[in-house]
């Protein structure tokens, strides 16, 4: 089943008064989330397998980009999936505000593909959007 | 007629002793008569014999075969130029005497041949076509002609060659010329003897182009292993591979005789080959018709089936399939072993297909029944429409193999025009949608859709929309009828699908809209060609 990672609701980023200065999916001197080798133009099957080998493999902690507020606080978004990172959303790059104006559709950060023996038990560790309220809502509750 | 001429005696002499049969022997004379070889076994044998025996008559003696006309088959020529037997240094060439020929016949007779295992023996007898033709007949095919395929173990081209170099050896010690003639090949002299009794049996003509086949495998287990020496000669030749059984195949054998030194054979195989205790089995008679072709459009009026069946991890996840309506009823009345389903493009299970329809094409793999007339199609069409509400079909009809690449076509070259029920998230009026119908060829960047990417390559296609034309239905409601590229994705049009399509109605309008139902109202290829009602 294929993912798509956005930035959850409560995110800070998503807060009043932030304001993107900077998203870079450059994550280390080796590591570019932008050079994913998946792209081809082929129908054929053998070609979509040998490009599923090229992506990058990320794990639940593997970052997919940092992002910087004009506030000077800076933020790593994880993948918090295991699977083949399809793509990352090259438009957030040419337009920060898509991220905070529409988190949830073309604000999306990356998409990623669980292996298909692992799909199951990835979607069974996520949180319902009636859980996650309620997390949010314990949290809340904690902190006041 | 061909004859047998001097410069073949010795051929004659050396193969019969070797327990050759008589049909072999007259293949290596490279005999081209086809109806020589039809002429029953024992007649061939005794002529052969006769031939033989009047190498030590006198030259002016008239040789016939034998006296009476009936069987005389072989005319042979008298001892004309006896000086071109003779050899370069002018003597005369010993061969063997008249009473060796004799011991040849009876060593021969009853023993299977030691070059083609009983292939031209025993498999071109009336015995076996009565067993191939009940197999044929059993089986219940229609068909108009036939086609006989044969296949020979590979220890027969090993044997073949151990003739040939047999006789060219004897040829050599006897400073006898011999002509690079062409030998008949075992398999066609086959054919030339039992096509004319397949077909006077079942009733039709042989004829190389036939759909219809009769295959027959034959093996001899007793001598699999002569072919293993040319693996010592030529290794490269015999890689294992995965699928096959033995790394022996008939190809492989081939390949080897053909690198194969001369003196390296002699060395390994007994030339001529030596005679085997058996004869060759007959392992598998088998028909199989050719594929037929039925084409047609369907309809699609059901939101809740499949094209093809959707079946994971061994469940199937909804009934049916646009597929399985229609093919029932054809491997029913063809009574084939299988189909495969093709179809000009595609539509997703929720959406249907209105109009024309949508071209497909169906492969009926091994069909017994192949003759239907157009009436006979035309009440099978209707059987089908009959049978289901769910999906219509039209213009059935059969048509050739090039079918499939007209439909493939149509698939990616050729326009659609679809009906889509959108919704809006802002409110909308009449004024904010009236543009789109003057947008004209619009350029679409898609993506890859997210809901296909675990089966498809990421790429990024460019489409057109041709044209679309707008029916206002309420404030969050409108319908878009579009005439579009082929390959296009319209859900993904309407939604935008996360922005990877750009543009898309929500960036057109400016809002987040959805796609509520989809139509496909035509498929523009004109193929299959219509049928009057």
């Amino acid at each position: 089943r294929i993912c798509v990672i956005t930035l959850a609701e409560a995110h800070p980023l998503l807060q009043s008064g932030k304001t993107i200065k900077n998203i870079n999916y450059q994550i280390s001197a080796n590591c570019s989330r932008l050079q994913n080798k998946v792209s081809g133009k082929s129908k054929r099957l053998c070609l979509f397998i040998f490009q599923m080998q090229g992506a990058q493999f990320l794990t639940e902690l593997a970052p997919l980009c940092r992002i910087s507020s004009s506030d000077g606080e800076e933020y790593t978004i994880y993948s918090c999936i295991r699977g083949r990172l399809i793509e990352v959303n090259e438009n957030i790059l040419s337009n920060p505000a898509l991220l905070q104006e529409k988190p949830s559709t073309e604000g999306y950060i990356a998409v990623v593909l669980p292996k298909f023996e692992e799909s199951k038990s990835i979607t069974q560790g996520l949180l319902t959007q009636k859980e996650y309220e309620e997390v949010l809502l314990k949290r809340r509750s904690s902190a006041s | 007629m061909s004859s047998l001429a001097e410069k073949d005696r010795p051929i004659v002499q050396l193969l019969l002793n070797a327990g050759t049969c008589p049909r072999c022997v007259l293949r290596f004379c490279c005999v081209g008569s086809q109806m020589l070889y039809r002429q029953p076994h024992k007649d061939l044998m005794k002529d052969l014999q006769e031939f033989l025996k009047n190498s030590e008559e006198k030259e002016d003696t008239v040789c016939l075969a034998v006296a009476d006309p009936p069987c005389k088959r072989i005319r042979l020529e008298p001892r004309q130029e006896g000086a071109d037997d003779l050899n370069h240094n002018g003597a005369v060439p010993q061969l063997p005497s008249a009473g060796d020929g004799n011991i040849a016949v009876e060593s021969s007779a009853g023993k299977v041949c030691n070059v083609c295992l009983g292939i031209l023996q025993e498999f071109c007898e009336a015995d076996f076509v009565k067993k191939v033709c009940q197999k044929v007949n059993s089986a219940d095919y229609q068909f108009t002609s036939f086609v006989f395929s044969v296949s020979l173990p590979p220890q027969l081209s090993v044997r073949e060659r151990a003739a040939w170099l047999g006789v060219k050896q004897q040829m050599r010690n006897l400073g006898l010329p011999l002509a690079k003639d062409d030998i008949i090949q075992l398999k066609e002299a086959y054919k030339w003897i039992i096509h004319p009794q397949l077909s006077e049996e079942l009733g039709v003509p042989a004829d190389g182009k036939s759909l219809f086949e009769v295959s027959v495998v034959f093996a001899h287990p007793e001598t699999d292993e002569e072919c293993h020496f040319l693996a010592t000669a030529c290794p490269d030749c015999f890689k294992p591979a995965k699928n096959k059984q033995s790394v022996f195949t008939r190809m492989a054998v081939i390949k080897a005789l053909e690198k194969i030194k001369e003196e390296h054979f002699l060395k390994h195989f007994p030339c001529p080959p030596s005679s085997p205790k058996n004869l060759c089995d007959a392992l598998e008679i088998q028909c199989n018709n050719g594929a037929v072709f039925v084409a047609g459009r369907y309809n699609k009026y059901s939101r809740n089936l499949p094209q093809t069946p959707w079946i994971i991890d061994g469940e199937r996840k909804l009934e049916s399939s646009v597929e399985e309506l229609i093919s029932e009823h054809l491997m029913a009345k063809f009574k084939a072993d299988s189909f495969n389903f093709s179809s000009s493009g595609r539509e997703d299970v929720d959406v249907r297909t209105l109009g024309n329809g949508r071209p497909f094409a169906i492969e009926l793999v091994n069909p017994r029944r192949i003759r239907f007339s157009a009436e006979e199609m035309k009440r099978l069409q209707q059987a089908i429409n009959d049978s289901s509400d769910k999906i219509q079909v039209r213009d059935l009809q059969l048509v050739t193999r090039s079918a499939i690449g007209r439909m493939k076509e149509g698939e990616e070259e050729k326009t659609k025009t679809y009906s889509a029920l959108i919704w809006t998230d802002k409110a909308i009026q009449r004024e904010d949608i009236a543009f789109l119908d003057d947008i004209k060829e619009l350029k679409l960047d898609q993506k890859t859709p997210l809901r296909v990417l675990h089966r498809r390559p990421l790429a990024v296609r460019c489409r057109l929309i041709h044209t679309m034309k707008s029916e206002y239905i309420d404030e969050h409601h409108f319908r878009l009828h579009l005439k579009t590229q082929a390959g296009t994705y319209i859900k993904e049009f309407v939604h935008g699908d996360f922005g990877r399509t750009k543009p898309n109605i929500g960036s057109l309008l400016n809002r987040t809209a959805d796609i509520l139902e989809l139509d496909v109202e035509s498929v523009d290829v004109d193929w299959p060609p219509t049928l009057a009602d």
